[in-house]
Protein backbone atom coordinates (compact mmCIF):
# COMPACT_ATOMS: atom_id res chain seq x y z
CA UNK A 1 0.00 0.00 0.00
CA UNK A 2 2.58 2.61 0.96
CA UNK A 3 4.66 1.40 -1.89
CA UNK A 4 1.55 2.15 -4.12
CA UNK A 5 1.40 5.21 -2.79
CA UNK A 6 4.88 6.25 -3.04
CA UNK A 7 4.38 5.83 -6.64
CA UNK A 8 1.72 7.93 -7.27
CA UNK A 9 3.32 10.85 -5.36
CA UNK A 10 6.41 10.22 -7.66
CA UNK A 11 4.71 11.49 -10.64
CA UNK A 12 3.23 14.83 -8.47
CA UNK A 13 6.32 16.86 -9.49
CA UNK A 14 7.12 18.27 -12.56
CA UNK A 15 10.12 17.00 -12.98
CA UNK A 16 8.94 13.68 -13.18
CA UNK A 17 5.82 14.32 -14.54
CA UNK A 18 7.03 15.93 -17.69
CA UNK A 19 8.54 13.19 -19.50
CA UNK A 20 5.25 11.08 -18.62
CA UNK A 21 2.92 13.71 -20.02
CA UNK A 22 5.42 13.30 -22.88
CA UNK A 23 5.06 9.56 -23.70
CA UNK A 24 1.29 9.75 -22.84
CA UNK A 25 0.39 12.35 -25.38
CA UNK A 26 0.04 10.39 -28.70
CA UNK A 27 -2.17 8.03 -26.64
CA UNK A 28 -4.50 10.30 -26.49
CA UNK A 29 -4.11 11.59 -29.93
CA UNK A 30 -4.59 8.05 -30.76
CA UNK A 31 -7.91 7.75 -28.67
CA UNK A 32 -9.14 11.17 -30.33
CA UNK A 33 -8.90 10.33 -33.73
CA UNK A 34 -10.25 6.92 -33.59
CA UNK A 35 -13.72 8.44 -31.31
CA UNK A 36 -13.68 10.84 -34.07
CA UNK A 37 -13.82 9.07 -36.93
CA UNK A 38 -16.56 6.57 -35.48
CA UNK A 39 -18.38 9.52 -34.07
CA UNK A 40 -18.49 11.51 -37.19
CA UNK A 41 -19.65 8.63 -39.27
CA UNK A 42 -22.15 7.63 -36.91
CA UNK A 43 -23.17 11.41 -36.74
CA UNK A 44 -22.98 11.74 -40.42
CA UNK A 45 -23.53 8.45 -42.21
CA UNK A 46 -25.37 6.12 -40.09
CA UNK A 47 -27.66 8.38 -37.92
CA UNK A 48 -30.97 8.81 -39.91
CA UNK A 49 -32.73 12.22 -40.78
CA UNK A 50 -34.61 14.12 -38.01
CA UNK A 51 -38.50 13.85 -38.77
CA UNK A 52 -38.46 17.66 -37.40
CA UNK A 53 -35.46 19.21 -38.01
CA UNK A 54 -34.36 17.51 -41.15
CA UNK A 55 -30.29 17.49 -41.27
CA UNK A 56 -29.85 20.81 -39.02
CA UNK A 57 -30.20 18.66 -36.00
CA UNK A 58 -26.54 16.88 -37.02
CA UNK A 59 -25.53 19.91 -35.30
CA UNK A 60 -25.94 18.12 -32.26
CA UNK A 61 -23.25 15.77 -32.84
CA UNK A 62 -20.91 19.03 -32.00
CA UNK A 63 -22.65 21.43 -29.66
CA UNK A 64 -23.34 18.55 -27.37
CA UNK A 65 -20.20 17.61 -26.98
CA UNK A 66 -18.71 21.00 -26.67
CA UNK A 67 -21.16 22.04 -24.13
CA UNK A 68 -20.61 18.67 -22.07
CA UNK A 69 -16.79 19.35 -22.00
CA UNK A 70 -17.38 23.03 -21.61
CA UNK A 71 -18.70 22.31 -18.30
CA UNK A 72 -16.62 19.39 -17.40
CA UNK A 73 -13.36 20.97 -17.71
CA UNK A 74 -14.22 23.59 -15.71
CA UNK A 75 -15.11 20.77 -12.37
CA UNK A 76 -11.86 19.36 -13.49
CA UNK A 77 -10.02 22.81 -14.13
CA UNK A 78 -11.67 24.02 -10.37
CA UNK A 79 -10.40 20.64 -9.05
CA UNK A 80 -6.89 20.91 -9.53
CA UNK A 81 -7.35 24.90 -8.55
CA UNK A 82 -8.29 23.41 -5.23
CA UNK A 83 -5.91 20.98 -4.80
CA UNK A 84 -3.05 23.22 -5.44
CA UNK A 85 -4.81 25.38 -2.74
CA UNK A 86 -4.84 22.88 -0.17
CA UNK A 87 -1.91 21.24 -0.61
CA UNK A 88 0.12 23.98 -1.98
CA UNK A 89 0.99 21.40 -4.97
CA UNK A 90 2.58 23.51 -7.86
CA UNK A 91 2.17 20.67 -10.59
CA UNK A 92 -1.96 20.68 -9.89
CA UNK A 93 -2.02 24.40 -10.64
CA UNK A 94 -0.16 24.21 -13.71
CA UNK A 95 -2.67 21.54 -14.51
CA UNK A 96 -5.23 24.45 -13.81
CA UNK A 97 -3.66 26.54 -15.53
CA UNK A 98 -3.76 24.28 -18.44
CA UNK A 99 -6.64 23.48 -19.07
CA UNK A 100 -8.45 26.71 -18.71
CA UNK A 101 -8.12 27.37 -22.44
CA UNK A 102 -9.14 24.56 -23.82
CA UNK A 103 -12.08 25.14 -21.37
CA UNK A 104 -12.53 28.74 -22.70
CA UNK A 105 -12.06 26.81 -25.98
CA UNK A 106 -15.06 24.72 -25.94
CA UNK A 107 -17.23 27.73 -23.99
CA UNK A 108 -16.87 29.43 -27.33
CA UNK A 109 -17.45 26.75 -29.46
CA UNK A 110 -20.51 25.47 -27.45
CA UNK A 111 -21.71 29.10 -27.90
CA UNK A 112 -21.05 29.27 -31.70
CA UNK A 113 -22.39 26.14 -32.79
CA UNK A 114 -25.61 26.89 -30.32
CA UNK A 115 -26.19 30.23 -32.38
CA UNK A 116 -25.35 28.19 -36.07
CA UNK A 117 -28.33 25.47 -34.61
CA UNK A 118 -30.55 28.42 -33.31
CA UNK A 119 -30.26 30.74 -36.49
CA UNK A 120 -31.90 28.33 -38.37
CA UNK A 121 -34.65 26.45 -35.73
CA UNK A 122 -35.86 29.29 -33.45
CA UNK A 123 -34.80 32.26 -36.10
CA UNK A 124 -32.01 33.41 -34.11
CA UNK A 125 -28.77 33.57 -33.38
CA UNK A 126 -28.92 34.60 -29.67
CA UNK A 127 -31.36 34.83 -27.10
CA UNK A 128 -31.31 36.03 -23.56
CA UNK A 129 -31.93 32.40 -22.57
CA UNK A 130 -30.99 31.11 -19.01
CA UNK A 131 -28.83 28.13 -20.35
CA UNK A 132 -27.14 30.63 -23.29
CA UNK A 133 -26.89 33.21 -20.61
CA UNK A 134 -25.54 30.73 -17.95
CA UNK A 135 -22.95 29.02 -20.73
CA UNK A 136 -21.68 32.96 -21.83
CA UNK A 137 -20.87 33.42 -18.64
CA UNK A 138 -19.06 30.07 -18.08
CA UNK A 139 -17.03 31.69 -20.82
CA UNK A 140 -16.90 34.81 -19.03
CA UNK A 141 -15.34 33.11 -15.79
CA UNK A 142 -12.96 30.85 -18.27
CA UNK A 143 -10.98 34.13 -19.11
CA UNK A 144 -11.67 35.85 -16.13
CA UNK A 145 -9.18 33.17 -14.47
CA UNK A 146 -6.54 33.06 -17.68
CA UNK A 147 -6.69 37.00 -17.17
CA UNK A 148 -6.19 37.48 -13.56
CA UNK A 149 -3.79 34.82 -13.75
CA UNK A 150 -2.13 36.43 -16.37
CA UNK A 151 -1.81 39.84 -14.54
CA UNK A 152 -0.24 38.54 -11.55
CA UNK A 153 3.76 38.55 -11.76
CA UNK A 154 4.42 36.44 -8.73
CA UNK A 155 3.14 32.54 -10.35
CA UNK A 156 2.10 31.18 -6.60
CA UNK A 157 0.25 34.17 -5.94
CA UNK A 158 -1.36 33.96 -9.59
CA UNK A 159 -2.41 30.27 -8.28
CA UNK A 160 -4.23 31.45 -5.36
CA UNK A 161 -6.07 34.44 -6.39
CA UNK A 162 -7.13 31.96 -9.76
CA UNK A 163 -7.96 28.84 -7.41
CA UNK A 164 -10.44 31.11 -5.47
CA UNK A 165 -12.28 32.36 -8.98
CA UNK A 166 -12.68 29.00 -10.30
CA UNK A 167 -13.67 27.78 -6.91
CA UNK A 168 -16.22 30.50 -6.74
CA UNK A 169 -17.15 29.82 -10.25
CA UNK A 170 -18.05 26.06 -10.03
CA UNK A 171 -21.60 27.71 -8.43
CA UNK A 172 -22.26 28.52 -12.33
CA UNK A 173 -22.00 24.81 -13.88
CA UNK A 174 -25.27 23.08 -11.79
CA UNK A 175 -26.97 26.03 -12.74
CA UNK A 176 -26.14 25.29 -16.25
CA UNK A 177 -27.02 22.02 -16.14
CA UNK A 178 -30.26 22.62 -14.22
CA UNK A 179 -31.26 25.76 -16.07
CA UNK A 180 -33.72 24.37 -18.67
CA UNK A 181 -35.22 22.21 -15.99
CA UNK A 182 -35.58 25.27 -13.52
CA UNK A 183 -36.90 28.28 -15.53
CA UNK A 184 -38.92 28.50 -18.98
CA UNK A 185 -36.23 28.34 -21.72
CA UNK A 186 -36.46 28.45 -25.42
CA UNK A 187 -33.30 25.67 -25.61
CA UNK A 188 -35.01 22.23 -25.39
CA UNK A 189 -34.03 20.34 -22.28
CA UNK A 190 -31.66 17.81 -21.73
CA UNK A 191 -31.45 14.72 -24.58
CA UNK A 192 -29.23 12.39 -22.66
CA UNK A 193 -30.44 12.60 -18.26
CA UNK A 194 -29.25 9.98 -15.72
CA UNK A 195 -32.25 7.56 -14.72
CA UNK A 196 -34.81 8.97 -18.05
CA UNK A 197 -34.22 6.71 -21.18
CA UNK A 198 -33.12 8.86 -23.87
CA UNK A 199 -35.21 10.27 -26.40
CA UNK A 200 -33.24 9.59 -29.02
CA UNK A 201 -32.51 7.29 -31.65
CA UNK A 202 -29.29 5.25 -30.21
CA UNK A 203 -27.47 5.19 -33.44
CA UNK A 204 -28.12 9.09 -32.55
CA UNK A 205 -27.40 8.53 -28.75
CA UNK A 206 -23.91 6.82 -29.95
CA UNK A 207 -22.63 9.53 -32.29
CA UNK A 208 -23.14 11.95 -29.37
CA UNK A 209 -20.89 9.78 -27.03
CA UNK A 210 -18.58 8.85 -29.35
CA UNK A 211 -17.99 12.61 -30.45
CA UNK A 212 -17.76 13.46 -26.71
CA UNK A 213 -15.24 10.86 -26.25
CA UNK A 214 -13.24 12.08 -29.29
CA UNK A 215 -13.31 15.89 -27.57
CA UNK A 216 -12.48 14.60 -23.68
CA UNK A 217 -9.50 12.95 -25.43
CA UNK A 218 -8.81 15.94 -27.23
CA UNK A 219 -8.82 18.00 -24.24
CA UNK A 220 -6.44 15.87 -22.16
CA UNK A 221 -4.25 15.56 -25.17
CA UNK A 222 -3.98 19.21 -25.59
CA UNK A 223 -3.95 20.15 -21.59
CA UNK A 224 -0.90 17.92 -21.23
CA UNK A 225 1.21 19.51 -24.14
CA UNK A 226 0.12 22.91 -22.56
CA UNK A 227 1.08 21.59 -19.28
CA UNK A 228 4.82 20.60 -20.27
CA UNK A 229 4.68 23.80 -22.09
CA UNK A 230 4.32 26.02 -18.85
CA UNK A 231 6.27 23.25 -16.35
CA UNK A 232 9.68 24.25 -18.71
CA UNK A 233 8.54 28.00 -18.71
CA UNK A 234 8.41 27.82 -14.71
CA UNK A 235 10.68 25.47 -14.00
CA UNK A 236 13.37 27.25 -15.62
CA UNK A 237 15.49 28.05 -12.90
CA UNK A 238 16.30 24.51 -12.07
CA UNK A 239 18.69 21.97 -13.11
CA UNK A 240 16.68 19.12 -14.61
CA UNK A 241 15.23 21.29 -16.86
CA UNK A 242 18.69 22.25 -18.27
CA UNK A 243 19.78 18.63 -18.12
CA UNK A 244 16.71 18.03 -20.39
CA UNK A 245 18.11 16.38 -23.76
CA UNK A 246 15.86 19.10 -26.32
CA UNK A 247 17.50 21.71 -24.07
CA UNK A 248 20.92 20.59 -23.95
CA UNK A 249 23.39 22.20 -26.42
CA UNK B 1 -26.87 5.59 -45.80
CA UNK B 2 -28.80 9.28 -45.82
CA UNK B 3 -26.94 10.69 -49.32
CA UNK B 4 -27.28 9.40 -53.00
CA UNK B 5 -24.49 11.87 -53.82
CA UNK B 6 -21.51 13.95 -52.46
CA UNK B 7 -23.46 17.15 -53.50
CA UNK B 8 -26.32 15.90 -51.76
CA UNK B 9 -24.22 15.48 -48.06
CA UNK B 10 -23.01 18.86 -48.42
CA UNK B 11 -26.17 20.54 -48.96
CA UNK B 12 -27.15 18.73 -45.75
CA UNK B 13 -30.95 19.45 -46.82
CA UNK B 14 -30.54 23.23 -46.98
CA UNK B 15 -28.89 23.22 -43.86
CA UNK B 16 -25.37 23.60 -45.43
CA UNK B 17 -24.75 27.05 -43.87
CA UNK B 18 -25.14 26.20 -40.44
CA UNK B 19 -24.26 22.53 -40.02
CA UNK B 20 -20.65 23.07 -42.32
CA UNK B 21 -20.42 26.69 -40.26
CA UNK B 22 -20.83 24.64 -36.82
CA UNK B 23 -18.54 21.62 -37.96
CA UNK B 24 -16.00 24.07 -40.16
CA UNK B 25 -15.15 26.40 -37.18
CA UNK B 26 -14.71 23.49 -34.36
CA UNK B 27 -12.34 21.78 -37.10
CA UNK B 28 -10.00 24.84 -37.23
CA UNK B 29 -10.12 25.25 -33.45
CA UNK B 30 -9.17 21.98 -33.03
CA UNK B 31 -6.14 22.45 -35.78
CA UNK B 32 -5.01 25.71 -34.56
CA UNK B 33 -4.88 24.90 -30.95
CA UNK B 34 -2.38 22.18 -31.07
CA UNK B 35 -0.11 24.67 -33.13
CA UNK B 36 -0.37 27.30 -30.89
CA UNK B 37 0.81 24.96 -28.19
CA UNK B 38 3.78 23.53 -29.95
CA UNK B 39 4.91 27.13 -30.98
CA UNK B 40 4.77 28.27 -27.39
CA UNK B 41 6.82 24.89 -26.34
CA UNK B 42 9.34 25.44 -29.02
CA UNK B 43 9.64 29.11 -27.80
CA UNK B 44 10.39 28.35 -24.73
CA UNK B 45 13.12 25.55 -25.34
CA UNK B 46 14.91 27.95 -27.70
CA UNK B 47 14.72 29.97 -24.54
CA UNK B 48 16.32 27.53 -22.33
CA UNK B 49 18.66 26.55 -24.56
CA UNK B 50 20.46 30.11 -25.04
CA UNK B 51 20.37 30.01 -21.70
CA UNK B 52 22.23 27.17 -20.94
CA UNK B 53 24.57 27.95 -23.86
CA UNK B 54 25.08 31.16 -22.23
CA UNK B 55 26.07 29.71 -19.27
CA UNK B 56 28.50 27.28 -20.95
CA UNK B 57 30.37 30.08 -22.71
CA UNK B 58 30.38 31.75 -18.80
CA UNK B 59 31.92 28.66 -17.61
CA UNK B 60 34.83 27.95 -20.43
CA UNK B 61 35.95 32.09 -19.97
CA UNK B 62 36.03 31.94 -16.44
Amino acid sequence: MSNRLMNWFRFASPHTFYPLAGRLIPVFWALAAVFGAAGLWLGFFVAPTDATQGEGYRIIFIHVPTSWMSMFIYLVMAGWAAMGLSLNARLSSMMAQALAPTGALMAFLSLWTGAFWGKPMWGTWWVWDARLTSELILFFLYLGFMALQASIDDPRRADKAGAIVALVGVVNVPIIYFSVKWWNTLHQGASVAIGKSPSMAVTMLWGMLLMALCLWMYSIAVALRRVRAIILEREAHTDWVKQLSEVRV
Amino acid sequence: MNWNSAGEFFAMGGYALYVWGSFGVCALAFLVEPILIASRHKQIVRTLRRQVAAEKLEMETK
